[in-house]
């Protein structure tokens, strides 16, 4: 709901300028201060805009997090302090969305996404172009495909009377029913089909930036394949690969409608992450001001892997 | 920067705030408008709802010239569109001028003042004394004014088809007197005639309140007195023996394999699967179902007609668990018309009210829509009467039916009700265990008002 949006927020919404410290003469200042503000005014319809749908909504749901708000079954909300982060540390669906939801990121984003990313990068450099066309045509459609239809098609794939099934009879293997019996993997799985071609893209970019002579210079030294792709490919593309993970991560965490449309967060709580929880609470359970803080929470964890990612581009590069 | 630069964010800003501002503004309302919000089916082919509320809008604006009725149907499950309806409620932009209420969720949309007393207009009206004492009592909030207008009611019970029975050996007028009899009919069903699904009890968190009310609660109610709420010291009731057989009743189902797959069972189609599908494909035998049922079979269905399920399908009660007296069990539920606080038309909308209430009306939707009537006048219409088999069986229920807790925070247990069941039948849970986690869940939801009981 809300953590697709905040991450770029607050970035938005501060003022550019900075202040000098250095004293100055009267007239000077005034003149440089009215300068800003001209420089400023044509920004300033923009700045309104940000603040007003980006900024206000951001506040408002800070400010309901703190609240009691209920979608219905009481007459009006009261300021109950952190008693809503408070319940959700001692609920154990809450800590199950957790693990869930780091589950999810994990294989999805950073084990799936990102290598298969990379791999159909380095294969269709080598590919001849009809392959590399037809590949990467593939590749990207899953990703155009709207978040809903997908979560659909992928549905009708996994499903026990679905089309893999019935590959999987085709081929006299044993049918499979993970949406049922292994859900997180399932939905995982449907996140890597719909999201390689995002870091495939960022990748095939970042390799085509590495200089020739390089690799053939440790080519004429000997060095094997594999060698090569750990001394100098991966190093030289070190900053894709943390900028990739980051935006990455930041949208797999708030993934929804895929999971919605395959499992519903079930059976039970087996594919319940932190945004199906958050929704359930809120919209289903009615209890607004609970599920607003659940999503205040989800952005924190969003921000530690920023934070960890980060830290990664800034060393030794 | 570029020097450009500027020039075109301005430019996309003006364009922003033009586009942006405009969609926040007119709602429509004109004041000859009325906006009339309700469920259509997620199985787009049955439109029996939206034809009956087009024939009666039509007829409105043909008695009220120059007035026009909006329609505003919402696609949804029934979960989805409560959530909907509620956010709609909630802002005069938004809010619809009439809204069809499930009796199960207007108490909760009562106390958080979404919806408008209708005392006033009703005091006027003289056809309310044509409806039963309950039905005038399904949408009463807790300061005891009404807040909505029933159109119908409905009972639960037994559907079952005679070919299956009469192949495995089994009465047409199979009268089950305990859940072992219903039980053991589902065995030898299973044990004869490979490839039917034996029996259909609807659980889980995918099918919402049906699960809840079809399914658990029609065990519950048959295992003794007061086992969810207890009306005399007002509080929810945790910890019953009641509570862990019917439970384990929904766990015996699923792990003898005599319900639908676990995973059909825990999807939110299942409602349509069962109706559309496993029902008129004769290949469910069993089915403790609504009393609407037959609805969506009619030629007025708008579904896939099924003429021959009047002479497939027989209805029986349920039974209470060891069959003590009254012997059966059925619960009654149903919708309501209600005007929300946040109408901008509220005395147009009592007017489409008053027309989706008249003897004509009214009996034209009990026919279509396979309802009980709660008014005296149409019960006792031939019409009705002869509309569909099985309808005097499903009114005669009414007398013995038992209705939900009316109070606020019954949509909240509701859900926890569900993911008990869900539990149990994903095999997560033992019934004990999934017993003890909704009386620990219930506690939180209701403030700590509860009461053990044995």
């Amino acid at each position: 709901m809300t953590g697709a949006v905040d991450s770029t927020a607050p970035r938005a919404g501060t003022p550019r300028a900075r202040t000098p410290h250095a004293p100055t003469p009267h007239t000077p200042k005034a003149h440089r201060a009215r300068t800003r503000l001209l420089r400023w005014s044509p920004l300033a319809p923009a700045t309104v805009l940000l603040l007003l749908f980006l900024a206000g909504p951001i506040g408002y749901c800070v400010y309901i997090a703190f609240t009691d708000t209920q979608l219905t079954g009481q007459e009006s909300a009261s300021f109950v302090g952190l008693a809503n982060f408070r319940h959700a540390f001692g609920d154990p669906a809450f800590l199950n969305a957790v693990v869930l939801t780091l589950v999810f990121t994990v294989i999805s984003s950073i084990l799936g996404q990102n290598t298969l990313g990379l791999a159909l990068a380095g294969l269709m450099r080598r590919a001849s172009r009809p392959v590399r066309s037809l590949t990467g045509a593939m590749v990207i459609t899953a990703w155009v495909l709207p978040e809903i239809v997908a979560g659909f098609l992928l549905y009708t794939f996994f499903e026990r009377r679905g089309t893999l099934n019935a590959l999987l009879g085709w081929l006299h293997l044993p049918a499979q029913n993970w949406l049922f019996t292994l859900p997180i993997l399932a939905v995982s799985f449907a996140n890597v089909w719909r999201g390689t071609a995002f870091s495939m893209l960022i990748y095939s970019a970042a390799l085509s930036e590495i200089p020739q002579e390089i690799t053939e210079s440790a080519q004429v030294d000997g060095a094997g394949g594999l060698r090569r792709l750990w001394h100098i490919t991966l190093p030289m593309i070190r900053r894709s690969i943390g900028t990739n993970l980051m935006l990455n991560t930041l949208q797999t965490l708030s993934v929804f409608g895929l999971i919605w449309a395959m499992t519903r967060g079930g059976p039970g709580n087996r594919s319940q992450t932190l945004p199906v929880f958050m929704y359930d609470q809120a919209f289903l359970k009615s209890l607004i001001g609970y599920g607003t803080a659940v999503a205040l929470l989800l952005l924190l964890v969003g921000a530690v892997f920023s934070v960890v990612y980060l830290r990664l581009m800034r060393e030794e590069v | 920067m570029r020097p450009t630069a500027p020039l075109i964010l301005l430019a996309a800003a003006v364009v922003a705030a033009g586009t942006l501002t405009a969609c926040g503004s007119g709602s429509g309302s004109d004041g000859n408008t009325v906006k009339i919000a309700f469920i259509k089916d997620t199985n787009s082919k049955v439109t029996v709802r939206d034809d009956y509320i087009r024939l009666v809008a039509k007829q409105f604006e043909k008695d009220n010239p120059g007035k026009k009725v909006r329609l505003v149907p919402i696609q949804a499950s029934e979960n989805d569109y409560y959530t909907k309806i509620q956010q709609m409620m909630r802002s005069p932009r938004t809010a619809p001028d009439l809204v069809y209420e499930d009796t199960f969720l207007v108490n909760s949309d009562i106390k958080a003042g979404l919806l408008r007393p209708l005392d006033p207009y009703i005091g006027k009206w003289d056809d309310w004394r044509q409806f039963e004492p309950a039905a005038r009592a399904a949408a009463r909030g807790q300061d005891g004014k009404t807040y909505g207008v029933p159109d119908g009611t409905d009972t639960r019970g037994l559907w079952f088809n005679k070919k299956i029975f009469k192949k495995v050996g089994l009465p047409a007028d199979w009268r089950p007197r305990t859940w072992d009899e219903v039980l053991d009919a589902a065995r030898t069903i299973k044990k004869k005639v490979p490839g039917v699904i034996p029996l259909n009890v609807f659980t889980g968190k995918g099918a919402g309140e049906a699960a809840v009310m079809q399914g658990f609660e029609m065990l519950l109610y048959g295992t003794g007195e007061s086992q969810l709420y207890d009306p005399g010291s007002k509080k929810w009731v945790t910890g019953t023996k009641g509570f862990k057989d019917s439970l384990t009743f929904i766990d015996t189902v699923y792990k003898e394999k005599l319900g639908p797959e676990v995973s059909d069972a825990l999807s939110p189609n299942i409602q349509t699967n069962v109706a559309a599908e496993l029902l008129p494909e004769e290949k469910l035998a069993i089915d403790l179902d609504g009393s609407w049922l037959g609805q969506q079979w009619q030629k007025t269905g708008g579904g896939n007609p099924w003429p021959e399920w009047s002479t497939t399908l027989g209805q029986a009660p349920f039974p209470t668990q060891h069959g003590t007296p009254p012997g059966k069990v059925s619960l009654a539920g149903g919708w309501t018309w209600s005007v929300p606080q946040r109408s901008q038309q509220p005395d147009l909308a009592w007017k489409l009210i008053q027309t989706f209430q008249s003897r004509q009306n009214a009996l034209e939707w009990c026919v279509r829509g396979a309802q009980i009537a709660v008014r005296k006048d149409v019960a006792a219409d031939p019409r009705y009467l002869k509309s569909v088999p099985g309808i005097g069986f499903f009114t005669g229920l009414v007398k013995i039916s038992q209705y939900r807790p009316a109070l606020p925070a019954y949509p909240k247990v509701a859900a926890a009700i569900g993911e008990a069941m869900e539990a149990v039948t994903a095999d997560d849970s033992s019934p004990d265990e999934a017993a003890k986690d909704y009386d620990a869940a219930l506690k939180s939801l209701v403030d700590g008002k509860t009461v053990a009981k044995p």
